[in-house]
């Protein structure tokens, strides 16, 4: 038996391991198959070997084999044999080789159940880690059945490690035995809340996985998705979490929202996308259409007003229930108005916008789009005739608007229609029409605060009536008129709202003392209006501030001292006059004190608001800034109106909104002539720029070079008593070698009739004048006085170049000095590195990428411990003694390229780690690249 | 989920396969030389994402080797190519300066690495440091295993 373990283990040590298997397959190229077939047949031998070293070598290179596209079926029992295992080593490539080669129709799976079994409950980790490793990939669904209960109590292992492998396998569990999808599941949904980082995005993957198939099922985790979306750091969680919420349809929602704070910063850029985010009108969903409503309000600009309410208008027609509704109501006309109708380029478009909203029914908003009729009509003068004609319009059709009166909201306008056009009566076409439509009986059933204005302004319309009557020659018209007023006018006098009955009660008694006068004859007409005369102007909210205090007022000052005591401490200390006008602070107040006289002053008007014996005084302030500068004063405000089209006919916003387009057409064309000139001067500029381009480029280009370093020949020293010779070889193509040789002088004599000899090598020769002997010397064509040195070039043969040379040579030369004259003789040795025949060479990566796959080089490595120099000194030394230059550097990578005089390419990979350098290197003459690395190292190992 | 990876060489070398969902072989082996086909046949500029069949596939180059990874449709292909350079990246730390080579001679290092990271098409960890020391340990274990035995013990001689 013993015998058999020594027999099996020294076999294994001539075994072939991966490694060298695939050596032996890069080594044999030619002829691929035959090795491999060798390879397996050795494979074969091994497995039947009882040592499971040896077999799971086998297995290890039968993986190999496998991936190379070799059937290995046939080895299946053999990669159970080293999953069974006990030692990791050999399990961990048994089941890494299962994992690769089994498929549901191996049958040998069916024998692992156990074994896995086993290895899922091991105490150490890592078995249990290679065993779900590999069970993920090759999990059938018997194997998914039987191995599913153990599988699940692994999902709360204490090891981390263990439970975000188990919860991934589930995945592949569920997909082949989903009967266990219920009891697992609700441990799997624990395991989003896993306090490791790594379960927790495991069970997100799976989870997801899960909900892609089928999302409706788990909308019920929307909410836990949601907070760790907000809650996680981990992007990649984050990716797999907001594709499965697009799932849920959220996504859209909370694009949106980003969108609108994006807005705040980048408006341009969420402004291109005004398409979707209309589309998003159309969403089902009211949440998002409310967001996308959002989303437009900081949008518009004066360009895409028009067509963003246009689009809002056909929403509005379609929309269903009152509250998204009356959101696009409001939102329209906040979107018009906002910044004091910035974006509004033609009012009676806007006008038209409004008379279409009043045709909502059941809106909760009719104060709004009265209090805009009457904004609008009140501060843009242009429009007022428009508006008007609109507004009686609206009068004549009440019984449309009103078709419920108490719950209809819409009956507000009316509010707005009747004192627009008693206001303005002047412009209306038709008064005595309007006049009759604002008597009607129907006008009783309106709000009460509505036919107060209604009688009101019914009054103001009869004196303009009057007025236009009583020019005319017919004067019983105008007492038809009277006769009208007085009997429609009782109805209203009989109201229970107080401010209707006074109002009418008074017009009433005003109308029959007037029809006593015109029953005289006399002209009232003109009295009559001067009860409505004066223009009503705008007034800009803070105009208050721009009336100038008159003279001798102080503000600050007290009437009354103030009560010593304060009671409410806690009251908000609120200036009022003090804030705005600091000025007129008197100068003993310090900071302090003006605070605690607000402060005081709050308390005071609280008490007085208290005290029912306490009567308010009327602001007697403003009456007297009133009456001293005049109304004149009183900045009014503009609004900017641009050339607002008449539209003939019934006014529809969308005809406005062709118009529009029309005009910008226009602009648009005459703009793009300007631009095309603009465009053209610009080329022209580019082109000059383009030329200058390449230019600065070959500027920069020197930066790149910064790791070369400038090529130069290495010096080999020859030293005899008090004479040295440099020789520096000097390479050439082919096979010629340059050498040039210094000589320098270094006694204090002349040297002359120097002659150079070589004994030549079968491989190297010198290359020696015409017509002189093989063993005749050079002789060198100076002299040398002392302390002078010269150079003399001499051309040598080489043959080969694989290996380093020595030469063995002699030099003769005379020293004279002044009396005499010595015959001296200096031996040398010239040595040939292999280095000196590589000439250094750039090379782009790409050539090099090219040069590297070929697969022609061969290859070998050499490890330099302990050196002890920055990474770039090391490629500056290699460049410098072994003319390599760098090809690309990555950290601590670089690649590095050189090429011999005879063309073999000699390519290097150096790479550091600490002390330790590697340098793989790829050439194809071996026998040179060995040795140029031995000569490397050696340059390292001096240094 | 994803479906296969695939590491392969510019010259069409496959130098790392790694199947999700358990293929016969014969269908492995087409499906491998179609998409090294199409693969190797685009050019440096073209989009790193194309759609195969019912799959999407995602492939990126790095030196001389192709990473290729085959996922389903509603995957996104920006987190798969995250996952191929997260790969590259934990080669990087183990091999250091990884190159072609070290994957062809420690091709069951670079799957254990893989198998680490990615478990049945899923992301295992995405914390690089938690991969690399799982690797870590598990070669700690593995050379416990083969260290205190001597090469006498080893022949049965001790």
């Amino acid at each position: 038996m013993a015998l058999k373990i020594v027999k099996g283990s020294i076999d294994r040590m001539f075994d072939k391991n991966l490694q060298d298997l695939v050596r032996g397959i890069r080594n044999h190229k030619e002829d691929e198959a035959k090795y491999i077939s060798t390879c397996i047949d050795e494979i074969k031998q091994e497995l039947k070997q009882d040592n499971i070293a040896v077999k799971a070598n086998a297995v290890c290179k039968l993986t190999y084999l496998q991936m190379l596209g070799y059937d290995v079926s046939w080895a299946a029992f053999n990669i159970v044999e080293v999953m069974s295992s006990s030692k990791f080593t050999y399990k961990r490539i048994g089941y890494l080789a299962a994992s690769q080669c089994f498929h549901e129709s191996t049958d040998v799976i069916m024998l692992t159940t156990n074994q896995i079994r086993k290895d899922l409950s091991s105490p150490n980790q890592y078995d249990t880690g290679v065993a779900l490793t590999g069970l993920s990939c090759f999990v059938t669904p018997d194997l998914a059945r039987d191995l599913a209960n153990d599988i699940m109590t692994l999902m709360s292992h204490t090891k981390p490690y263990i439970r975000k492998k188990a919860v991934l396998i589930m995945y592949k569990v569920f997909l082949k035995y989903p009967e266990s999808l219920r009891p697992a599941f609700p441990r799997l949904k624990e395991k989003l809340e896993d306090p490791d980082p790594g379960v927790q995005s495991a069970a997100v993957n799976v989870i997801c996985e899960l909900a892609r198939r089928n999302p409706k099922n788990y909308l019920s985790l929307a909410p836990l998705f949601f907070k760790l979306m907000t809650s996680s750091t981990n992007n990649w969680v984050l990716i797999k979490i907001i594709k499965l919420v697009s799932c849920f349809c959220v996504v859209k929602y909370l694009g949106l929202l980003a969108m609108s704070k994006i807005l705040k910063t980048h408006p341009k850029s969420v402004q291109s996308h005004k398409d979707l985010i209309l589309q998003c009108l159309d969403d089902k969903d009211e949440s998002i259409r409310l967001r996308a409503l959002d989303l437009l309000y900081g949008m518009v600009s004066k360009k895409n007003l028009m067509e963003i309410v246009k689009k809002l208008m056909l929403h509005v027609d379609k929309a269903e229930g009152t509250t998204y509704r009356d959101e696009l109501l409001t939102k329209i006309i906040d979107i018009c108005s906002q910044s004091n109708y910035q974006y509004i380029t033609n009012f009676e478009w806007y006008i038209s916008i409004l008379v279409e909203l009043t045709r909502l029914e059941g809106t909760r908003h009719g104060h709004l789009i009265a209090s805009q009729m009457l904004d609008v009509a009140i501060r843009v003068k242009a429009i007022r005739i428009f508006a008007v004609a609109q507004m009686a319009t609206l009068l004549d059709n009440a019984h449309l608007l009103t078709g419920n009166m108490q719950r209809n909201g819409i009956c507000e306008v009316l509010y707005a229609a009747a004192w627009i056009c008693g206001e303005f009566s002047e412009h209306l076409e038709n008064p005595m029409q309007t006049l009759e439509a604002m008597l009607r009986p129907k006008v009783a059933t309106l709000p009460g605060h509505i036919q107060a204005v209604y009688v009101q302004n019914a009054a103001k319309l009869f004196s303009t009536v009057l007025k236009s009557q009583e020019g005319s020659t017919e004067g019983t018209a105008a007492q038809e008129t009277s006769q009208l007023m007085i009997d429609r006018l009782p109805l209203f006098v009989q109201s229970a709202n107080l401010e209707v009955q006074e109002r009418a009660s008074c017009i009433l008694q005003l109308v029959k003392y007037i029809q006593k006068l015109q029953q005289k004859e006399v002209e009232v007409a003109e009295e009559v209006s001067a009860l409505f005369a004066g223009e009503l102007n705008p007034v800009a909210p803070k105009a208050q501030k721009k009336v100038p205090v008159p003279e001798g007022l102080d503000l600050d000052a007290w009437i009354n001292e103030p009560p010593s005591e304060s009671e409410s401490e806690d009251e908000q200390p609120k200036a009022i006059f003090a804030k705005e006008e600091p000025k007129h602070s008197r100068s003993r107040h310090t900071e302090v004190d003006e605070k605690e006289l607000a402060r005081r002053r709050e308390a005071r008007k609280q008490e007085q608001a208290n005290n029912p014996f306490y009567i308010k005084a009327s602001p007697s302030s403003q009456k007297v800034y009133q009456e001293s500068p005049g109304v004149e004063h009183i900045p009014v405000v503009q609004i900017d109106l641009t050339v607002p089209l008449k539209v003939p006919g019934l006014p529809m916003s969308d005809q406005y909104l062709k118009l529009e387009e029309e005009r910008r057409q226009k602009e648009r064309a005459d703009k793009k002539k300007k631009e095309k000139k603009k465009r053209k001067e610009k080329r022209s500029g580019r082109g000059r720029r383009h030329d200058s381009g390449p230019e600065s480029e070959e500027d920069i280009t020197p930066a790149h070079m910064v790791d070369i370093v400038t090529e130069e020949m290495p010096e080999m020293c020859l030293t005899l008593n008090h004479k040295v010779c440099d020789i520096q070889g000097n390479l050439q193509d082919g096979s010629q070698v340059v050498v040039s040789v210094i000589f320098e002088n270094k006694c204090d004599s002349l040297l002359k009739s120097m002659e150079f000899n070589v004994l030549d090598s079968l491989n190297s020769k010198l290359q020696r004048p015409e017509g002189s002997g093989p063993h005749d010397g050079f002789t060198v064509p100076f002299q040398l006085p002392p302390g002078v040195s010269n150079e003399a070039r001499l051309v040598f043969t080489v043959q080969s170049i694989v290996m380093p040379q020595k030469m063995k040579g002699t030099l003769t030369f005379i020293v004279k000095n002044e009396d005499s004259s010595i015959h001296e003789k200096l031996d040398f040795k010239l040595h040939f590195t292999c280095t000196s025949y590589l000439i250094t060479t750039p090379c782009y990566s790409d050539a090099f990428a090219k040069l590297l796959e070929s697969g022609d080089l061969k290859c070998s490595s050499v490890r330099l411990e302990e050196v002890n120099m920055p990474f770039h000194h090391l490629l500056a030394r290699i460049c410098f003694h072994h003319h390599f230059s760098v090809v690309e550097r990555i950290d601590s990578c670089a690649s590095m390229y050189s090429r011999s005089i005879q063309g073999h390419h000699v390519c290097l990979l150096v790479k550091t780690s600490g002390q330790t350098v590697s340098i793989d290197a790829k050439c194809d003459e071996p026998t040179l690249l060995g040795n140029v690395l031995d000569e490397i190292k050696q340059t390292f190992s001096q240094c | 989920m994803m479906r296969f990876m695939l590491l392969f060489s510019r010259q069409g070398k496959l130098r790392l396969q790694k199947w999700y969902t358990a293929t016969a072989e014969r269908d492995k082996k087409k499906m491998v030389r179609d998409l090294m086909q199409i693969v190797l046949a685009r050019k440096p500029k073209m989009c790193s994402f194309l759609e195969w069949r019912d799959l999407k596939i995602v492939y990126k180059r790095y030196a001389s080797l192709y990473f290729c990874c085959a996922v389903e449709e509603q995957d996104n292909e920006l987190i798969t190519l995250e996952v191929i350079h997260r790969f590259v990246e934990l080669l990087d730390k183990y091999f250091g300066s990884v190159c072609e080579l070290d994957i062809i001679f420690n091709f069951e290092k670079a799957y254990f690495i893989l198998d680490e990271f990615l478990m049945g098409g899923e992301i295992q960890d995405t914390s690089k440091k938690s991969v690399l020391k799982a690797i870590e340990q598990s070669d700690l274990l593995q050379e416990e295993d083969e260290s205190p035995r001597s090469v006498l013990e080893e022949m049965g001689l001790a």
